[in-house]
């Protein structure tokens, strides 16, 4: 008896449910340390939103009315979700192109850390700046903008808006794995700035030409936008199940295109 | 007399009883059109430190991913403890030190060296961890403000922290100098002294001299040599072909069998393992071959020829 419990306890034999769920949090606190003491993804992912809502939310347009709501309200839906696809974007799309184009991905792959534990700590990771940058701008707009909302709506306001930033984790997670070490920021970039533009984020959808407004059901941050404009009582388009299945659409089809990445870097070699 | 048997009996020998931990059996993998490993296969035994020893863009990296799982061969088959490398099992009893062009820079050594450590049910204590790889002053330090020799260091605790049987080291003691480079030597062999299995990767010959039980001479993909130091060093292993030929560089080195090829003046200076199908060859492709000399060289010599080739000069790939 005493023969086969060594036996099943060799050195190294499985891991607790317990064990395990300690490795996932260390991995998040680990990135969220990671990122937090990098003054360019800090800084720029969440000073440009704070910027970009200080300034147009804030201090131009003081008073006016957009679809039934203030400006700063109506703006602080709207340049949230461009915060939260920032905080996204960059920390899981141009993180993981580095991490994986340099090398360190490798050395994760080789080590006994559960794979599904990096990607859950960058996606917790991304969620957690996605909810710090909401409730700097809610803050805001509360103090400055005359902003009115009830407890509830504000806390429906970050739940929604920290939850659709899954979509735009798959989405950095697809570049990531297609993006080199340096080109991914560019690239990030040059998705990130017209898709907000094209889906309303910084000028409302309806004072943008007719092709925009064509376009945006197709873009995922106009139906994040919509979804954050609902809970403040702007007028919005469309219905928010509706907005919801197109945001779980696109995540599916950016973990598809992942998992192509992913599967792909077995035949490839780094560094 | 039995302490003399033993004296004379090499360390070689004694391990070469000992269980296989890994093994590559007739493995092959390309990347593309490049075939980075030729049909090898090698064996590493519990408590043996296995030098595979090679130039740059020899293979050793290819065999060592293949070895951990993370590339599958073309052909030929993969074994780590009995099983599939990427058996998480397995990796628990695994360690790794891989070349990588950048670590999280923010994170400071006791972060990186902790999060490493909480992967393994039994891991080494972090203070131990720190002080075997010469760390402990540093233990607060970011990465991104070591130097290269101390980020080495680090991969090395990574490497170690969760007390692997098997532990992989690809090109460890790049970049580290003396003192550093002993350090390193010193934990290898108390590990290897401990049962552990250690297969390093390296291109210096001395290195591989000094610590290993066994070498495996590697170059383009193909096994060339296999013996402990001592049989490797006394092994008349090269010929070294000189001649002038009409042939190119590049024709030359297409010759099955030829090791390398370089030019000296006029002349061609070719290292193989045996002279005459290479000759034979030779004198088939070009029937303007003047001034032959075969002569035999050490393997020091051809693997002087092997590392000082110039175009092996770039990283690993």
């Amino acid at each position: 008896m005493s023969v086969t419990v060594t036996a099943i306890l060799r050195p190294g034999a499985g891991r607790t449910p317990g064990h395990t769920a300690v490795i996932f949090l260390n991995e998040a606190r680990y990135e969220f340390l990671k990122l937090a003491r990098l003054p360019i993804y800090a800084l720029s992912t969440i000073m440009f939103p704070v910027m970009f809502y200080i300034l147009f939310g804030l201090l131009m347009n003081r008073g006016q009315e957009l679809s039934r709501v203030g400006v700063a309200t109506y703006l602080l839906a709207t340049y949230a979700t461009f915060g939260v696809m920032g905080a996204s974007l960059f920390g899981f799309g141009v993180g993981l192109a580095g991490e994986r184009g340099l090398g360190w991905l490798q050395v994760k792959r080789a080590s006994p850390m559960p794979p599904f534990a990096y990607f859950f700590a960058k996606t917790v990771v991304c969620m957690t700046f996605s909810l710090i940058i909401v409730l700097i701008l809610m803050t805001l707009g509360l103090l400055f903008g005359g902003v009115h909302l009830t407890l509830p709506q504000g806390m429906q306001l970050a739940a929604t808006l920290v939850f659709g930033s899954i979509t735009f984790c798959s989405m950095g997670m697809a570049i990531g794995f297609f993006a080199g070490p340096s080109s991914a920021p560019a690239i990030v970039n040059m998705i990130y700035l017209p898709l907000s533009f094209a889906s309303g984020l910084w000028i409302p959808i309806q004072a943008l030409p007719n092709f925009f407004q064509k376009i945006a059901p197709f873009l995922p941050p106009f139906h994040l936008g919509q979804l954050a404009l609902s809970i403040i009582g702007a007028d919005t388009r469309g219905s928010a199940i509706g907005h919801w299945e197109a945001m779980a659409a696109f995540a599916l089809i950016c973990l598809g295109i992942a998992r192509i990445g992913y599967l792909r870097d077995e035949g490839k070699t780094y560094g | 007399m039995i302490a003399e048997i033993e004296q004379a009996s090499p360390i070689g020998q004694e391990t070469r009883t000992r269980p296989v931990v890994a093994r590559l059996t007739n493995a092959s993998k390309n990347y593309g059109a490049v075939q980075a490993l030729k049909q090898v296969t090698l064996e590493v035994r519990q408590g043996e430190i296995l030098a595979v020893l090679g130039p740059n863009g020899a293979g050793k990296t290819t065999a060592v991913k293949l070895l951990l799982g993370l590339a599958a061969p073309n052909h030929g088959s993969v074994s780590v403890f009995g099983g599939d490398p990427r058996n998480p099992d397995n990796r628990l009893r695994t360690g790794a030190m891989l070349q990588v062009a950048r670590v999280p820079e923010t994170l400071k050594v006791r972060e990186h060296v902790t999060l490493f450590s909480s992967y393994y049910p039994n891991p080494m204590p972090i203070a131990d961890t720190l002080a075997a790889a010469g760390l402990t002053q540093l233990a607060n330090r970011k990465f991104g403000d070591l130097s290269g020799g101390q980020k080495q260091r680090v991969l090395f605790a990574l490497a170690i922290c969760g007390d692997p049987d098997l532990l992989f080291l690809d090109e460890a003691t790049l970049g580290l100098d003396v003192e550093a480079r002993r350090l390193l030597w010193d934990q290898i062999r108390s590990l290897a002294s401990r049962g552990k299995a250690v297969l390093l990767t390296t291109h210096y010959l001395q290195e591989a001299d000094a610590l290993a039980d066994r070498i495996l001479v590697i170059n383009r993909g193909e096994i060339i040599a296999e013996g402990t130091p001592s049989e490797i060093k006394a092994r008349p292993a090269g010929r070294q072909i000189r001649c002038f030929t009409d042939l190119s560089i590049a024709q030359v080195r297409a010759i099955s069998g030829v090791i390398d090829v370089k030019a000296e003046g006029d002349s061609l200076l070719i290292q193989t393992a045996v002279a005459e199908p290479v000759l034979r060859e030779l004198l088939a492709r070009d029937a303007n071959v003047s001034g032959l000399e075969v002569t035999s060289a050490g393997l020091e010599e051809a693997f002087l020829a092997l590392t000082t080739n110039p175009e092996s000069n770039g990283r690993e790939s």
